[in-house]
This record gives C-alpha cells, sequence and structure tokens, in this order.
C-alpha cells in the first residue's frame, strides 16, 4: 500500500488522476528561486516558451538571455556567467542539452566546477508524436558519468518544482530531467524531498522485491504494485536524483527483499537502472531485473502506445516482477 | 600610436624573449607539449601581463581584476611563462609542467593554478566563456571598468561553437570583449589555408558585428594601440587579428606547421638534429639578447 510517509496524492491510484506537465513545475520553481536570490539567471535556446522559462523571462527580463538555436554556446555562455557569481539555469529539449553539447558541459562546466543547472525538457519517449530524432533516451547516461554532475529525475511537477529550488542552492553542477506530457501528480507539497535521498512511495509487509525507478513512469510502477498487491509484495522506491544515489537505502532494501526490478523511461544501459546495478552488485548482489528501452531508437505515437510498445508499460512490470520472484534462491 | 615610451617597449620585448626562453626551458624538461604557438604570442602576453591588463599578480582573485580567458589551452606554456615573470608564482616552478601533481597541467586547469580564469585545452569554447563573464558583469554593473580577454587562435575558426559565441557578443553589443587571435596560418594537420581556408577573416568577423583590427603579433606598441582602440569601442565588441610567426625567435623552425605539436628533442630533423634541438633553441634566443633596443631602431 501507499507509504504514509511520502504522503502522497490522495488520488493517485484514481482511473484519471491530476495530470500536469514536469516542466510546469520547473517553471514555477524557477520563478521562486530567481525570488529568493538575485544571483538566479536563466538562459534559453529558442525554447523558452515550451521549456516553462517564459514566467521567469517575464518577470526578470535582465537576467535573462536569448542564446539562439546554440546549445553549445548555451552552455559555454552559462560557464562564463557562473565564474561571475551567476547561479545560470539553462533550457532546452534534453535532445539538444545536453544531447548536443556534452563536451562543453563536461570541460567548461563540470571541469571547471561551475554550478550550472541544466535543465533537458521533453526527455523520455513520451514525447510522442516528434518521433525518435526528439526523443532523449540516453541523458542520463551521458550526465551521470561525468564527475561532479548531479542528475535528478523529478517524478511529477511537485517534485519537479522542489528539485528545480533545491538545485538553486546546492552549489553544484547539475541535470534536471524534465518531460513533456501531462503526468500523473503523485506527490504532495508533504512528501519529503532532498538531493541523494530516495524515498518510499509504496510498502507490503513482507516485501519479496523492491522496484526502484524514477520519472513519470513509477505512476506504471505503483499500478503493477497495485494489481500484484494479493500476489507479490513490493515496495517502490522513487530514486529521483541519480547521482548522487542513495546507496545506503538501496543496499539496504535489496538485503531486505532480496530481487530488485528497476524502472525508468531511458535506455537500459548506462541509466538509472545501470546505476542501482552498480550498488547492488557490490554491497548484496540479488537478481535484478531492468524496465526501459531495449537498445532501439523510438519513433511517431501517441505517449502511452510508446510506452506500451517499448517495454515500459504496466504489463511489463508484473512480468519482470514475476521474473526476478522466480530467479530468486 | 600607443603612447606608449621606448622604454616601455623595450622593456616588454625583454620580457617576451624571456618568456620564450622559459618556454623552451619548459618544454625540454617536460618532453611534451607545443612549440611554435606559445613562442609565436611571446609578444601578445608580454603586452598583456606587463601593460595591458589591470591585474595583481599578488592577489589573483581581485575582484576589479580584467578577465584573460585562453581559449587554445594548448599554448599554455606561454601564459604559465607571463604570469610566472609577472609574479604569480615562482620561476622555478615552470620546470613542473605536465609533471605528476603540477600547478602546469598540460592544458590549464583554473582549480590547479590561481590566476587561470578557465580550464580550457578542447577548441572553440574560450570566446562563449569570456562573453557569459561579461554579460553577468552587465547584470551586476552597467559602469563596469572591467575587461574581458579572449586569447584565440586561427584554427579553432573551425569550430561552430566560437561562431555561435561571436554571434551572442555581437547582438549583445558587448563593448568590453577583447577577442585577441594568433593568426599563425598553421594548424596540426598544416597550413589554415590548406586545412579549412578562413579568409576572408576579417571580413567574416566584421559581418558578425564586430570592430575588426589588424596588427603585427611581434609589434609592441601595435599591439598595445590595438588593444588601447578596442577598449574605447563603445557600441560593439572588438577582435584584434594579431599577425603572428609561429615559432618566432629561432628562425630555423619559424612558420613550419610541424613544430605544432611537437616540443624541442622531438620535432623535425631535417634542420637539426634531435638531441641537439634544446640546446640550439636556447642558444638562438639567448643570442637575440643584447640586440633588443627597441622596435623603432
Amino acid at each position: 500500500m501507499l507509504s504514509e510517509s511520502a504522503q502522497l496524492h490522495a488520488k493517485i491510484l484514481d482511473t484519471s488522476p491530476e495530470a500536469i506537465p514536469l516542466r510546469n513545475g520547473f517553471g514555477e520553481g524557477l520563478v521562486e528561486a530567481a525570488r529568493a536570490d538575485k544571483n538566479v539567471v536563466g538562459l534559453c535556446a529558442d525554447l523558452t516558451v515550451s521549456t516553462r522559462m517564459e514566467a521567469f523571462r517575464n518577470e526578470f527580463p535582465d537576467r535573462f538571455v536569448e542564446i539562439g538555436v546554440a546549445e553549445q554556446s548555451l552552455a559555454v555562455t552559462a560557464s562564463g556567467m557562473a565564474a561571475m557569481g551567476k547561479i545560470p539555469f539553462m533550457t532546452s529539449y534534453a535532445m539538444f542539452s545536453p544531447g548536443r553539447n556534452w563536451e562543453q558541459i563536461r570541460t567548461t562546466i563540470c571541469y571547471n566546477d561551475r554550478p550550472v543547472k541544466i535543465v533537458g525538457s521533453h526527455a523520455g519517449i513520451s514525447v510522442g508524436p516528434d518521433g525518435g530524432t526528439h526523443q532523449a533516451i540516453e541523458d542520463i547516461a551521458i550526465m551521470r558519468v561525468i564527475p561532479r554532475m548531479v542528475v535528478v529525475a523529478p517524478c511529477d511537477s511537485v517534485e519537479a518544482k522542489k528539485a528545480t529550488l533545491a538545485l538553486a542552492t546546492n552549489g553544484s553542477p547539475s541535470y534536471l530531467r524534465l518531460a513533456r506530457e501531462k503526468t500523473p501528480v503523485m506527490t504532495t507539497s508533504e512528501t519529503p524531498f532532498e538531493i541523494g535521498k530516495a524515498y518510499e512511495m509504496w510498502r507490503a509487509d513482507m516485501p519479496q522485491v523492491v522496484i526502484i525507478g524514477c520519472g513519470p513512469v513509477l505512476h506504471n510502477a505503483l499500478r503493477a504494485a497495485q494489481s500484484l498487491a494479493n500476489d507479490i509484495s513490493v515496495v517502490i522506491l522513487n530514486a529521483h536524483t541519480i547521482k548522487p544515489l542513495d546507496t545506503e537505502t538501496i543496499a539496504r532494501l535489496a538485503a531486505e527483499c532480496g530481487a530488485v526490478v528497476t524502472v525508468e523511461e531511458h535506455q537500459i544501459a548506462g541509466g538509472m537502472g545501470s546505476a542501482v546495478a552498480e550498488v547492488v552488485a557490490r554491497t548484496n548482489p540479488v537478481p535484478i531485473e531492468f524496465i526501459g528501452v531495449h537498445d532501439v531508437f523510438g519513433q511517431s505515437g501517441k505517449p502511452d502506445e510508446l510506452m506500451e510498445h517499448y517495454g515500459m508499460g504496466v504489463s511489463h512490470i508484473i512480468d519482470a516482477l514475476r521474473r526476478v520472484v522466480k530467479r530468486k534462491k | 600610436m600607443s603612447g606608449m615610451t621606448d622604454e616601455q617597449v623595450k622593456m616588454i620585448e625583454e620580457k617576451a624573449l624571456s618568456i620564450r626562453e622559459s618556454i623552451i626551458e619548459m618544454l625540454i624538461e617536460a618532453g611534451s607539449g607545443h612549440t611554435a604557438g606559445p613562442l609565436g604570442m611571446a609578444d601578445v602576453f608580454a603586452t598583456l601581463y606587463f601593460h595591458a591588463l589591470r591585474h595583481d599578480s599578488k592577489n589573483p582573485d581581485w575582484a576589479e581584476r580584467d578577465r584573460v580567458v585562453l581559449s587554445n589551452g594548448h599554448i599554455c606554456p606561454v601564459q604559465y611563462a607571463a604570469m610566472a615573470h609577472a609574479g604569480y608564482f615562482p620561476l622555478e616552478e615552470l620546470k613542473t609542467l605536465r609533471k605528476f601533481h603540477t600547478r602546469l597541467q598540460g592544458h590549464p586547469h583554473r582549480e590547479y593554478l590561481p590566476g587561470v580564469e578557465a580550464s580550457s585545452g578542447p577548441l572553440g569554447s574560450g570566446l562563449g566563456q569570456a562573453v557569459g563573464m561579461s554579460i553577468a558583469e552587465r547584470m551586476d554593473n552597467t559602469q563596469t571598468q572591467k575587461f574581458f580577454y579572449a586569447l584565440l587562435s586561427d584554427g579553432e575558426h573551425d569550430c561552430g561553437v566560437m561562431w555561435e559565441a561571436a554571434m551572442l557578443a555581437g547582438k549583445e553589443k558587448l563593448h568590453n570583449i577583447i577577442a585577441i587571435v594568433d593568426r599563425n596560418n598553421i594548424q596540426i594537420d598544416g597550413l589554415t589555408s590548406d586545412i579549412m581556408p578562413l579568409e576572408p577573416l576579417h571580413e567574416k568577423w566584421a559581418a558578425f558585428n564586430w570592430h575588426v583590427q589588424e596588427v603585427d603579433g611581434h609589434g609592441i606598441a601595435a599591439i598595445s594601440a590595438a588593444i588601447d582602440e578596442a577598449k574605447s569601442v563603445s557600441n560593439k565588441p572588438s577582435v584584434i587579428l594579431a599577425h603572428t610567426i609561429p615559432g618566432k625567435g629561432i628562425p630555423e623552425i619559424e612558420r613550419d606547421y610541424r613544430w605544432h605539436g611537437d616540443p624541442p628533442g622531438k620535432g623535425p630533423t631535417d634542420k637539426i638534429p634531435a638531441d641537439k634541438q634544446g640546446e640550439f633553441f636556447l642558444h638562438e634566443l639567448r643570442s637575440l639578447r643584447g640586440k633588443i633596443t627597441g622596435e623603432h631602431e
């Protein structure tokens, strides 16, 4: 059942839960962060409205820089601004930033240790009809591998807002992963959020499997846990911070449950599941099943169709839970 | 021209010669690194660190300092040598270049060495960082007296990100940006005119809404005058195309692109045997001392 300590949204498991895009939460959080600290500045690569930087731009036009369609320039300019004491938030679609400007992020932001916040909207396959060119499903992998980079993938708009506020003050190069589509609001303002601290969204007695996930796809994990409630008992952990990963909690739950299923809207290779596997393998090796994209590109379609086709639907999570339980010794 | 006295010009020429000697000594000790570019930029760096810059070598974090972003990090021996001669750190430390635990990384790292404003190496990214610095400064202080220098190579004009930054600086009319291009006509694979032709370079920059000047990159007074003119431009960023001779100071290697990436002892051997290169280069440079009497001679 839903974990009480998480204080989740009351209608989380309704047939039609409230749905808001993650990027909206970012937009609200950025304005709030900017009101609190005059050094918060914004840069955008010709996507100000759709990355939800518009409200910030309207309230703080003198602290906003329009870079144009130039994501490498976006990164190096933000680095230079941070060198003068600013806390730059730079937005684009994840496919272009960090997709196109990886080396500039590595050298001028991380190697230089500048606290730039890279905000990648429209991440994941659920971008939908735009098709495979616009579906960033490698971004977590390429960001988490860079030293110093903090990587956060919030599960809903409420958490995206909290993450934005937290990253404004963490002093580190950081990547915030957002999505385009309206997705279920799972958390509330009371739900705990701390960078680097995973929390339980669901817990059954005598759990047999821990599902570790991040992002909106956690809602599918909740549905799967609910439908198997009388069959397989599950803990669901929201690992919103992929780096630094909450290794202590993950190791403890892997030991307690004896099996893991990871769930993310990203390539299986190199993503959150890989990060979890790195921890589990060296702390308490137990069977792991991975839900994510299987080394292929996406295509046009409705978000739900694509999530189903590429193996991240509720039924796929249920199958993975059954498989992993069978693998337990 | 620049309002510099002959004595000032002569002093900076001598600093440039000392910087060149230090560059060769460093490269011999390191056994790797780039020779041609650092030698070619010694006069520009000497003019910056001993005349044009507002800086304090004993207080490298001084908030009011001008910022120098070296974009083509591989010529860092010239910056390290200029900084050491200017008093940022002991000359003796130059011999640690490229060695384990050194502050003088093979390509500069700002966290290792105070006074380095931005880590660099991968080409093309320095100008944009200077642009970001200038934009941030303007947000805080529209009356700022700071200048933001970006030292660029000609080869890195091949990089798209450099032109992205040039476009942004033009759009934002960042008058306190002064880019200085090491126009030495070589890159690793050969002459820039063969590898990726850049001309008409003057017109390209002008088309991006920059104030463009061309100078003899070995004429101290001319370099200084160009920087003065750049400082006086109030409505657009400035670029100085400094025409330099790669390997300047050692006639046997001047203009030879094969010396782009090799240190003395590992360069082409058709003119000087490998084991004689270091000694020969130092001899060449030292023989120049005493001949310097100011460029008006």
